[in-house]
């Protein structure tokens, strides 16, 4: 016998039992049915068995293994149905199925975190990767190196935490473009989340120490039509596709034109459409490539930055922010993954 | 900045609506917070008179009221405020009102008492909070009157968020030029009816009296010595003024943005802040000594009482607006009380001066003290304009106060002129991505008031070069970007093209420690942990400890050395709510002292757990808590998601720490417990919460993933190693052989030294060793614990004899009595 033909047998026996146990009605008892498989069976069990002495002897490994495997599905095929036959035994009579499943702990990530993440996704799909930096950072590159006029009422829009007299704790992640473009030439673009402070009270509405999302790409010939049409798209592709998107002017020294980014959508909160900034956005300033060591004459540059605690505050409707770091699990619990 | 609507109309005649003109702003030039108020909406409500009040039958709150609208006719209204009187007016919506938030007001019963119409409340009228009920209006109009009588014509506020950048927004006649400029029409640099024209002229034909350093006219005199910090200083002299209340027009200007009126010649002063953005301040002439102005050097211990009644030390070295011989105001920030307009004052000084910026700050910082005044010289005020302002603002007092103005003095250095900023159309083109047409980029920028001159360079004149004198109030305009702002403002950011171009990709990768981030994160979700992202800080700390110098909660001033401290707080704050199952983790920065400017910082995670190790099902009603197994499983874990599988060990510790995690060498040698402090990368510990009786015991992981590098020079990007050492291991195709030993382990030796002896011992067959138990007690001998592990030997081409099966397990058996000393459990 070739050893093809012999697996054929093993093969067309697995089929038969399992097609003859499968038409057997489901409540017959179990002992009719393994009476029934041992005549269907048996002696072509023994043939296969004695078969494989006849095989050349670089087959029968393979055969023995077939045997083998033929031997455990006849045995599995007769568990199955047992506790098939079984179970309809019980639904019928005990077992109350509106009883509750059995759950693991289910994991959750941090509201912020499931923001952060979808935006990031959307970003990576238009050609950005992640970039980190520290969260204490000197004077210059918080404020020098993004064109901070030094002593100027723009600080007073950075309330800062000092640690000394030249570091601080990072108020934007604006520090990590600068040393992005510091370490890697253009083409520039990434994205920077990270968490930054400003000296403000812990209150309903202001946190000292919250998440930021900022992104910025560097280029030749990157200009505003980039931003805007990248920085729409990405609206279109977090709010829905039919949301109108509009920019304005704004202003932070670290670019310009300054802009701003504002998208009509629903807060849920029954009074439809409105207008909601989104982001702050516009194009690299040259001092700020100039200061990275980029030559702002060749290159430019876009940047946008924006507070996912916001994004997901009004998403999720919270109304107070400190329950994001409270770490209630009554709270964590409801953002299952 | 709150601006009105109708105030601006005066500087700029125009015809849209408050809403359009905010509109407008808010795509062009600065982002409209909110329209305060719309009065115009209101014509449609009219006053109404309570004529008689009664409680309604079937109702404890309800009111019964008759209301004369000046139909003819007394209607029946139910009404529910608390504050209804007989007799009083009241805003009153007729049936057939659309309310300003949508509703129509139709007549309809309440609790079976017709009512036809309503009375109205503030917040009902859209004018803001009401705390009081319906709102009572004060006023003698007859019945059916249109509210509008009582409300004005319609001005509307609107609040505009004007950023650092454009100070000369900070005026009427700031954001009047912007609303002209974005609609192309013109704008007047004095407000057409509110100064008057035939004063004006008479003031404008006063000569000024001009020094660099000092000037006098009569007995008045002005001298600026630190002409560093007071570049220029304008003085008016009006006599003979008479204060008193303001006329109505001026009150209701000033109070249509939010501004308090006080007497004739300070509203004025305050219009003219409104108005120009000039801060003036008007001395009584009388109370400085000698009719003097002297802008001085403090001097030391000098005091001065400000106009709010506040005794403020003067600080030495710095400069202070004095007479000859005392400090009359602090220079840009506020006026001192002694010299104050009180309603005595015949004579007066008014003051129009610049101030440098950074001073001004300073001194305000200093003196803790933030005015209009200092808010816009800190900004900028605009220097150019200085002489006229002061000419409108003396013109206008001696209107309103019926003064004489005069004499003007003008002591200090003429205002430079803007210097001029050159634009290449073909940089705008880069910067913008679409190419402006030069006739439009001139005529934008002259829209602005800019001067501009228009030329070509470059081979073949192809280069369109402009260049551009921004007018004085314009600050901001110094390079070409700026120029290219203006342009892409005024033509407006939405109508470049929303036009997805192509890319290429960046040279940057992703950051190897976010990546490591992730994968551990997307783990410890899967292991069922709840990511958390608490406040950062801490008590917990010492000399050492970076720290916040200025923190706003004195009580939480350090940065945390540990994220496990931060979680043990937040498990606390779990349980004082009665949630004991907890399991929480995090991954964020720890901090620690450094030689460096920047302290040393980590990025670490960590993992409390404690309480029920599942959910409690009827098929297990208590589960069990989790316990220190599952705490090393949760560090494992952690070890092989973020450094690869088999690359972290654990080495015990003693007392609350379980374990130290450490980072296993490539040596043989090292894949042992080797102490080296350089790799211990984490801790396995017990944590001693302050919980009460009723919690579990909390186990905390905490593993440092990697440091916050902040050394950035070029090439030391630590790029990530993306190349997988992973391979499959192929499936046996012989059969196993299995058998359980168990060992008399004495428990001063660590089984896994014991399993390691069996791996050397056993060879490339023993595949698997895995321990199934751990017993203590009867028949065992004190000091030993039975420990009993299933071994699984194969062979990769054949199937073990029973007889080399029996071997080896002598083989084990007989080799770990002689090295180890352990002999098999007696059975």
């Amino acid at each position: 016998m070739e050893i093809s033909e012999y697996l054929l047998l093993v093969n067309s026996l697995a089929d038969d039992s399992r097609a003859m146990l499968n038409a057997l009605v489901p409540d017959t008892r179990i002992d009719v049915a393994k009476g029934k498989l041992n005549a269907l069976k048996d002696a072509r069990m023994a043939a296969l068995q004695a078969g494989i002495r006849e095989l050349s002897p670089t087959d029968r490994k393979t055969a023995g293994a077939a045997f083998n495997t033929l031997k455990n599905l006849v045995q599995t095929l007769i568990d199955e149905f047992e506790v098939r036959s079984s179970s309809t035994d019980n639904t019928s009579s005990t077992i109350d199925l509106s009883l509750p499943a059995r759950h693991g702990w289910q994991g959750t990530l941090h509201p912020v975190t499931i923001v952060i993440d979808e935006i990031c996704e959307i970003f990576r799909e238009l050609g950005f990767t992640i970039a980190l930096g520290p969260e204490a950072e000197t004077e210059w590159y918080n404020f020098g190196a993004l064109n901070f006029p030094a002593d100027h009422p723009a600080m007073e829009l950075h309330d800062t935490l000092y640690l000394s007299k030249e570091a601080l704790l990072r108020t934007h992640t604006s520090p990590v473009q600068v040393r992005t473009m510091q370490r890697y030439s253009p083409p520039i673009r990434v994205l920077c989340p990270g968490q930054v402070y400003r000296r403000d009270f812990f209150d309903a509405t202001h946190a000292p120490a919250f998440m930021q999302l900022e992104g910025l790409a560097v280029d030749e010939g990157v200009s505003f039509v980039d931003l805007k049409a990248t920085l729409a798209e990405f609206a279109r592709r977090f709010y829905g596709k039919t949301r109108r998107v509009r920019f304005g002017p704004s202003y932070f020294p670290f670019v310009e034109p300054g802009a701003q980014m504002d998208v009509e959508v629903d807060l849920n909160d029954g009074k439809g459409l409105r207008w909601v900034e989104i982001l702050g956005c516009g194009m690299v300033h040259p001092n700020v490539l100039d200061a990275a060591g980029i030559d702002s004459e060749v290159y430019t540059g876009w940047a946008f930055g924006m507070g996912p605690a916001r994004i997901a505050m009004s998403r999720y409707d919270i109304s107070d922010i400190r329950v994001l770091y409270d770490s209630d699990v009554r709270f964590l619990e409801q953002f299952p993954q | 900045m709150i601006v009105s609507h109708e105030w601006l109309k005066q500087f700029a005649p125009q015809s849209k609506s408050a809403v359009e003109i905010g509109e407008l702003l808010g795509r062009h030039c600065v982002t409209l917070d909110s329209i305060a108020r719309i009065a115009a909406d209101l014509s449609r409500f009219v006053v109404g008179q309570v004529v008689s009040a009664a409680r309604h039958p079937d109702s404890d709150h309800l009111w019964i009221t008759k209301v004369d609208d000046g139909s003819g006719e007394i209607l029946d209204v139910v009404c529910g405020a608390p504050n209804v009187e007989q007799g009083a007016k009241y805003p009153f919506a007729r049936t057939g009102t659309v309310m300003p938030a949508g509703l129509t007001i139709e007549k309809r019963k309440i609790r079976g008492q017709t009512s036809n119409g309503m009375l109205c409340s503030a917040n009902e009228l859209g004018l803001g909070e009401d705390h009081d009920g319906i709102l009572k209006l004060d006023t003698d109009v007859a019945p059916g009157t249109s509210i509008n009588a009582i409300f004005g014509d319609g001005d509307a506020a609107l609040d505009l968020d004007v950023l650092p950048n454009r100070p000369d927004l900070l005026c009427h006649r700031g954001v009047a030029r912007e609303v002209a400029a974005i609609l192309g029409t013109s704008w007047s640099a004095a407000p057409l009816d509110d100064v008057p024209g035939e004063e004006l002229a008479r003031v404008n034909d006063i000569p000024t009296v001009r020094g660099t350093s000092d000037a006098s006219s009569g007995a008045v005199s002005v001298r600026i010595e630190n002409v560093a910090d007071c570049p220029s200083y304008i003085a008016a002299v009006i006599r003979g003024v008479s204060v008193t209340a303001s006329p109505k027009w001026l009150r209701e200007r000033l109070a249509s943005v939010g501004v308090r009126s006080i007497n004739n010649v300070v509203d004025a002063t305050n219009y003219v802040l409104q108005a120009f953005g000039q801060p003036v301040h008007a001395f009584d002439l009388a109370r400085l000594t000698n009719s003097s102005i002297v802008v001085r050097s403090t001097r030391d211990g000098e005091q001065i009482v400000t106009l709010d009644g506040v005794t403020r030390n003067l600080p030495a070295g710095t400069t202070v607006i004095c007479d000859e011989s005392v400090p009359v105001a602090i220079a840009g920030v506020m006026g001192g009380r002694d010299s104050e307009v009180t309603d005595s004052t015949t004579d007066i000084l008014l003051e129009v001066a610049q101030f440098d910026a950074r001073f001004v700050r300073r001194v305000r910082k200093i003196v803790a003290l933030n005015t209009d005044a200092s808010y816009r010289f800190e900004r900028g005020v605009d220097a150019g304009g200085a002489l006229e302002i002061a000419r409108i603002a003396a013109a206008l007092i001696s209107h309103v106060a019926n003064g004489k103005v005069e004499s003007l003095l003008e002591v200090g250095l003429a205002a430079a002129p803007q210097p001029e900023a050159l634009l290449r159309a073909s940089r705008l083109e880069r910067v913008l991505g679409i190419a402006v047409a030069p006739a439009e980029i001139k005529r934008r920028l002259e829209a602005l008031a800019c001067t501009v001159r228009q030329s070509t360079t470059g081979d073949g004149a192809n280069e369109v070069v402009f260049a551009v004198s921004p007018p004085s109030w314009r600050h901001d305009l110094k390079l070409e970007i700026d120029l290219i702002e203006e342009v892409a403002r005024l033509g407006g950011f939405d109508q470049l093209p929303d036009e997805l171009r192509p890319f290429r990709p960046g040279n940057v990768p992703d950051d190897p420690l976010y990546l490591t981030s992730r994968r551990v994160r997307n783990a410890l979700v899967a292991s069922g942990l709840s990511e958390v992202r608490p406040m950062p800080f801490t008590d917990k700390g010492n000399d050492q400890t970076p720290r916040v110098l200025n923190p706003l909660a004195e009580d939480e001033p350090f940065l945390r050395a540990t994220l496990l401290d931060t979680l043990a707080k937040r498990a606390e704050y779990n349980l004082s709510r009665k949630q004991g199952d907890i399991r929480l983790f995090e991954i964020g920065d720890a901090f620690a002292a450094s030689v460096d400017v920047l302290p040393r910082e980590e990025m670490r995670v960590a993992v409390l757990v404690m309480g029920a190790r599942r959910p409690a099902h009827f098929t297990d009603s208590k589960p069990p808590s989790y316990d220190l197994w599952d705490a090393k499983a949760i560090a494992e874990r952690i070890g092989e998601v973020a450094f690869g599988d088999g690359t972290v060990g654990l080495r015990p510790g003693s007392g609350d720490l379980l374990w130290t995690v450490y980072r296993k060498g490539n040596s043989a040698a090292d894949a042992v417990d080797a102490v080296d402090a350089e790799r211990d990368v984490g801790e396995v510990k017990l944590l001693r919460l302050d919980s009460p009786v009723w919690a579990a015991q909390a186990f905390g992981v905490e593993i440092k993933l990697g440091t916050v590098s902040s050394d950035n020079s070029r090439g030391t990007a630590a790029v990530g190693e993306t190349r997988c050492t992973k391979r499959f291991q192929r499936l046996p195709t012989t059969p196993a052989a299995e058998f359980d030993l168990a060992l008399l382990v004495p428990d001063s030796m660590a089984v896994s030294k014991v399993e390691q002896a069996m791996h050397e011992i056993g060879g490339e067959l023993l595949e698997r060793v895995v321990l199934f138990d751990e017993f203590r007690g009867k028949e065992i001998p004190t000091g030993y614990r039975s420990v009993a592990w299933r071994l699984t030997f194969r062979h990769s081409d054949r199937t073990l004899k029973d007889k080399e099966i029996a071997g080896r397990r002598a083989k084990l058996l007989n080799a770990l009595a002689t090295d180890l000393g352990i002999k098999p459990r007696a059975s």
